[in-house]
């Protein structure tokens, strides 16, 4: 009785394995903790006297850039997994590898657009929307950069899982795959409410 | 294995489970310690502490005599430390991880190595919110509620908080989602959702309201960290003055949008805190009366009914606020709701009680005192939240002594009782009797006078927030002789504990050994397992056939049938 029933298998009266029930979990957490500060930028813009718009102040086609980007990636993500099903490791690590590409071009185009806005004296500090601006989209960063960090486990040392636990493996792309989606359905909604608005 | 990999950085839910119980105690402890130093400051304001009074150095204690800035701090500390700290991963993960796998029929967690990493994260937290007393300016003083603007301009203490607060929530999540995970996939065989301990359906629910209700305090504390650090001013209102100067800030902020984000966590928190309790002692209380709980099922689904509403009364915290009256009327209301699924609950409890031959062991002492007390606890909370009894009594004792009866007499009761029935199950041996009833009607006598004097003073009209006491203000005079007692009976309390810390060590050596896996003759399956069971649980696999609670069923050879004993055709 040493093993953990259901870590690659589905349970059958819940039709979940143990890991993609706790990513669903974690990700309605997640749900939660941005639900949280989208409600603050709801409050203090009812607030507020003054709240700018979005576009006066931030880089609407580079943040369309972005958006493209980040849909794209979704779709490589799924691939990856598609492929693996397919049992061909090296096509999904190019898609993983393609992910992480749209990834890291996602924070450099975000890093332009920071560096902008301190260029031109714009700060966290300097009023409220620019606050909430930078908190949302800095978490939403970081999450990004959490994604980068699975993906490259799962391209590199997590990889040799393949040859001993395939379908193991196909799990955990999936629930990375999961994660990944609901990083780029963040970002589906942070660009409206920010930019848009 | 190495000793460090079996009890440092251990996967077995087992061994992790008591990890968590060590610490958790050790800063319940802390916890209460602090409160006696101030309970000192309050009964005798200005008089310097006997003995160790100069032990705390010249910043906090110059003299022996505790400065207001320390009260404070040992204030926000002492709520921090007991709600984050000691109550939640007692309560929570250390009862839960010891014995929702047990229960469920499960080798372990669903997932162990996320299990170390919440303990390690919950570790981490706590020593960083200690380390908040050697910082310049002290520990955090800002209350542990820490409401802004005093919190964002309070000294750096409170920026350890925010940041031991960031790892304590993350460790919570964890836990929360390892725990819903385990529940559900990692039931044995013929475990339904109706044969489930209500302990584990218990936890099932508060492992919910942590999962969903801590991010909204995550996103706050960032939002306020960043106040801290970054110089935004999300809840900084424009044109606030600061020691008669301007603040230098963009402003513009809010000062309710902390309080709704922090009680929005704050509310279902209370029921992470009772609902757990609540399971503990059901599970002693089925054991003692020797036949089944009184409407098993009514209790299920009123568990996850207050779960549900916990959800939505948090705004009772904020009547004084000028959030209005239509929003205070809508929570009155969800306030009102939610006190009937925990009266259907108590009162199944006590329905239980009738015409039972009870077993008086020290478990089932404190599990039956919890009842009253919690019953007081609950009561007490109705006039707190219809909105113009709260007028009067919010910033009083009254609230001290009604939420401390929930917590501390209750589930701090709750607590022991679930020592006392598990320590054969995790020791192999049982607690000593006479030790324990020495314990309990001290104790139980002790809470009492803490207690029920507040509500006496919250009544009169006393300020909770008063560093010395109340004793400036004429209108205290009449009750302030209470602070006596209290103080007394707070000290009397903390030396009958040593009675208990005695009574573990002794026992865990010279406790009676028992010689039958299930001691106590229950029919949970945590007893199918060897008494202490060892890696991996259960010798062989394991199933349940019937419900949780089937004692005394008639026609049966003993008084009480085990779910793990197979239906006879």
């Amino acid at each position: 009785m040493d093993a953990i029933p259901y870590t690659v298998h589905e349970r059958p009266d819940t039709g979940l394995f143990n890991a993609k029930l706790g990513i669903w979990l974690f990700l309605s957490a997640e749900v939660m903790l941005f639900g949280s500060l989208f409600s603050s930028y709801v409050l203090l813009r009812i607030g507020s006297p003054n709240w700018p718009q979005g576009a006066s102040l931030l880089n609407i086609p580079l943040a369309t850039l972005n958006t493209v980007v980040l849909i794209a990636s979704s779709v490589t993500v799924v691939l990856a997994w598609a492929s693996l099903r397919m049992k061909n490791l090296q096509r999904c690590k190019l898609y993983l590898g393609l992910t992480m590409l749209c990834a890291f071009i996602f924070l450099i185009v975000k890093y332009f657009e920071y560096s902008a806005k301190f260029a031109h004296g714009l700060f966290p500090a300097t009023n409220n929307f620019l606050g909430i601006y930078f908190t949302l989209t800095g978490l939403h960063a970081l999450h990004v950069a959490g994604g980068i960090v699975v993906m490259s486990y799962l391209i590199g040392p997590g990889s040799k899982m393949w040859r001993t636990d395939p379908e193991r493996f196909t799990n955990r792309i999936e629930v990375a795959g999961l994660y990944w989606h609901f990083v780029d359905l963040v970002w589906i909604f942070l660009f409206p409410v920010l930019y848009l608005l | 294995m190495p000793f460090w990999r079996k009890y440092i950085f251990s996967t077995d839910h087992k061994i992790i489970g008591l990890q968590y119980g060590i610490t958790g105690f050790i800063f319940l402890l802390l916890g209460f310690m602090m409160i006696l130093l101030m309970r000192w400051q309050l009964a005798y304001p200005e008089q310097p502490l006997p003995v160790i009074g100069t032990w705390f150095g010249e910043d906090f204690m110059p003299g022996g005599i505790m400065t207001p800035d320390f009260y404070n701090q040992l204030g926000a500390m002492h709520g921090t430390i007991m709600v984050f700290l000691g109550i939640v991963p007692l309560v929570f993960a250390a009862f839960g991880n010891y014995l929702v796998p047990l229960q469920i029929g499960a080798p372990d967690m669903a997932f162990p190595k996320l299990n170390m990493v919440s303990y390690d994260l919950y570790f981490i937290g706590g020593v960083l919110m200690l380390c908040g007393f050697f910082v310049p300016g002290g520990a955090a003083s800002s209350g542990w509620t820490s409401y802004p603007p005093l919190a964002d301009i309070a000294p750096i203490g409170q920026t350890v908080w925010l940041i031991g607060m960031v790892f304590l929530i993350n460790s919570s999540l964890l836990a929360a989602i390892n725990f819903i995970a385990t529940i559900f996939q990692l039931r044995a065989p013929g475990m339904t959702w109706m044969r489930l301990p209500f302990f584990v359906w218990a936890q099932l629910v508060t492992g919910f309201l942590l999962l969903l209700a801590f991010p909204p305090l995550e996103g706050a504390s960032i939002l306020q960290l960043l106040d801290r650090v970054a110089g935004t001013s999300f809840f900084l209102p424009s044109g606030l003055f600061v020691s008669g100067q301007p603040m230098n800030v963009a402003g513009g902020g809010s000062v309710l949008l902390w309080q709704h984000l922090f009680w929005f966590l704050g509310h279902p928190e209370v029921y992470v805190l009772i609902l757990p309790a609540m399971g503990i002692v059901t599970e002693i209380i089925a054991n003692n009366i020797r036949k089944p709980i009184w409407g098993y099922k009514t209790m299920v689904y009123s568990i996850v009914v207050l779960g549900f509403l916990s959800f939505i009364v948090w705004a009772h915290h904020m009547y004084l606020t000028n959030m209005g009256p239509a929003i205070s009327v809508f929570f009155q209301a969800t306030t009102m709701i939610i006190s009937i699924p925990s009266v259907v609950i108590l009162t199944a409890l006590f329905i239980s009680l009738w015409g039972a031959s009870i077993r008086f062991n020290t478990a089932m002492l404190f599990a039956l005192a919890f009842l009253p007390m919690f019953g007081i606890g609950g009561l007490t909370g109705l006039p707190l939240g219809l909105s113009a009894a709260d007028i009067h009594l919010h910033d009083t004792y009254y609230v001290i002594g009604h939420f401390h009866y929930v917590v501390a007499p209750g589930t701090i009761f709750a607590l022991f009782a679930g020592i006392y029935y598990w320590f054969p199950k995790i020791t192999g041996r049982k607690m000593n009797e006479v030790l324990g009833h020495l314990h309990f009607w001290p104790s139980f006598v002790c809470m009492n006078f803490i207690f029920f004097p507040m509500l006496i003073q919250g009544l009169a009209g006393m300020s909770r927030r008063l560093y010395d006491g109340g004793s400036s203000y004429a209108i205290n005079q009449p009750v302030l002789h209470w602070n006596v007692v209290i103080s007394i009976a707070a000290f009397i309390m903390g030396a009958v504990q040593l009675v208990f810390i005695f009574n573990v060590i002794w026992s865990m050596f010279r406790g009676k050994r028992i010689h039958d896996d299930n001691p106590w003759k229950a029919t949970t399956l945590e007893w199918a397992c060897p008494s202490p069971p060892g890696h991996g649980n259960f010798l062989t696999p394991v199933a349940a056939y019937r419900g949780p609670y089937e004692y005394s069923v008639p026609g049966a050879g003993e008084d009480f049938t085990p779910q793990y004993q197979k239906q006879e055709k």
